[in-house]
């Protein structure tokens, strides 16, 4: 008898941590995205960047954490996931600085342009798009992925289809984001309104104050993503935003060496395994853009 | 400069819309404040303890509270106005439990024999209050009114936050378009301190005024 319960015991035990061991494994190849290890003997002449973060031990990468699948923060664990930190990730290793010497830093939006001017952080990656304008300011990588504006609505909601059926409609997005100002100037029958999030967007939404909610499909596809049930994406890109990784203006060292990192990512075909890993659980696929070397 | 010449329309705009919002709610918040100032001194209990009650509970509130409170918790309620009657609402709501202490500040300089005196001659409480003792308290709560009406001004901001395009949306406005994020807030520093500027001012003649009065 007592042989018996002990010799339950030990499959049980036993089956439980087979069956940990492979979520484990699994939850590697799912949100957190694969990670090399870190390459050895980098040197960059001439990267004031490059020898601050040598300096230091560490890097300090600005990223969003309120988009799940690109750049989000598990509130509990602490952990960072999505495309954008694996981008993020696959570049500060082949820099020479592992995952434990990395660390993210949350900067909203409009705090990026000032953050890296201050050297409050290395580099940024996080849904930042490229234009001419913020060249002035900081200088791009990339792009790495690109993106296009597109609507997020309600389910049951046959009555909007792409940008030119927001007549009348109440159209949420962040507070002076981008792809409001479009709508703004070139969808003037449709009134805007902006709150401080995304997800504070969807809130008004689901309470019914708001029609729909604008901004790239890939953020959109995260938040359909996490309630299928109540939101969809129309799907109908009406711009396109290349999405870069900003740095200080003047470190062209630095720029030159995350484009060849990119590439690499890219021929490598570590660049599709993240991006299937987070955004391409969505269902949506992707290939990965042409850099543009500046 | 070219971070304003280049953005005309938008600060004028968002401005405008900042103004609106500060001369509406001031006059709900003046109006509301002073009748809840007078509820606070009149001679019914059941009103005095509703004046304590609202002026407790607003002015221990940070305003992000309220506004989250009605721009989040009314949708849910099934109240539904658009988000610029929501942050009247709840800019109003928040500086009339401040507007109510400065009266109350005031009234409390008027010496008691004066309603005294009022009350001996046969008026009532109301009469009492607008044709004795409120002009007198006035006169002292101009200087903080004036304060509780400029903090106002400045508080509109948190609206952006809200889904209102004012003039705190520009900072982040201007940022997405590319300017450099320190000018654009310069830029709206003036600003404010163009349409404070005015006030001080008013304060400054309806002081002078008392004082002659006198």
């Amino acid at each position: 008898m007592r042989m018996r319960r002990m010799a339950v015991l030990a499959i049980a035990s036993a089956l439980a941590l087979s069956a940990c061991g492979k979520d484990s494994e699994e939850d590697e190849g799912g949100a957190a995205a694969p990670a090399p290890s870190a390459a050895t003997g980098v040197t960059l002449e001439g990267s004031p960047t490059f020898d601050k973060m040598t300096a230091a031990g560490k890097v300090v990468i600005g990223v969003k954490e309120d988009q799940p699948n690109l750049g989000f923060k598990d509130p509990t664990t602490g952990e960072y996931s999505g495309f954008d930190i694996s981008v993020a990730k696959y570049i500060a290793s082949k820099l020479g600085f592992g995952e434990d010497k990395i660390e993210f830093t949350a900067i909203p939006s409009a705090n990026r342009e000032t953050a890296i001017q201050g050297g409050q952080i290395d580099y940024y990656v996080g849904t930042y798009s490229i234009t001419d304008k913020r060249k002035e300011q900081v200088s791009f990588a990339g792009p790495y992925f690109i993106a296009g504006q597109d609507l997020l609505v309600r389910k049951d909601d046959t009555s909007i289809t792409g940008p030119d059926s927001l007549d009348g409609k109440t159209v949420c997005s962040v507070t002076g984001s981008t792809p409001l100002q479009r709508i703004r100037e070139e969808y003037a029958g449709a009134k805007t309104i902006e709150f401080q999030k995304y997800s504070q967007c969807v809130e008004q939404m689901l309470a019914g104050q708001v029609d729909a909610i604008t901004t790239d499909d890939a953020i959109l596809l995260g938040y359909a993503a996490q309630q299928p049930d109540e939101l969809k994406v129309v799907g109908a890109p009406f711009s396109e935003e290349k999405y870069g990784v900003g740095l200080a203006k003047d470190d062209k060292v630095l720029r030159d060496k995350i484009n060849d990192i990119l590439e690499e990512m890219e021929t490598s075909g570590e660049w599709q395994r993240a991006y299937d890993a987070t955004l391409g659980q969505s269902g949506s696929t992707a290939t990965p853009p042409a850099l543009e070397r500046y | 400069m070219e971070t304003l010449t280049d953005n005309w329309d938008l600060f004028i705009e968002a401005f405008r819309t900042t103004v609106v919002l500060l001369i509406i709610s001031g006059a709900i918040a003046l109006v509301a404040g002073t009748l809840l100032g007078a509820m606070r001194v009149s001679p019914v209990p059941a009103l005095r303890a509703a004046g304590t009650v609202y002026v407790t509970l607003l002015r221990n509130t940070p305003l992000t509270f309220v506004f989250f409170f009605v721009a989040f918790g009314f949708p849910r309620l099934d109240i539904r106005f658009s988000y610029f009657a929501f942050a009247v609402i709840a800019l109003s709501s928040y500086t009339s439990a401040f507007v109510c202490e400065a009266v109350r500040s005031g009234i409390n300089t008027v010496p008691l024999g004066q309603a005294e005196a009022a009350r001996a001659i046969g008026m009532t409480f109301g009469q009492t209050l607008r044709e004795v003792v409120l002009p007198q308290a006035l006169r002292n709560a101009v200087p903080p009114l004036m304060s509780v009406i400029i903090a106002l001004a400045k508080n509109t901001t948190i609206a952006s936050g809200f889904g209102v395009m004012e003039a705190g949306a520009i900072g982040a406005t201007l940022n997405e378009r590319g300017y450099p994020a320190f000018d654009a807030m310069i830029w709206v520093a003036v600003g404010f301190i163009i349409v404070v500027l005015p006030l001080s001012l008013t304060q400054r003649r309806l002081e002078r005024k008392v004082v002659r009065s006198r």
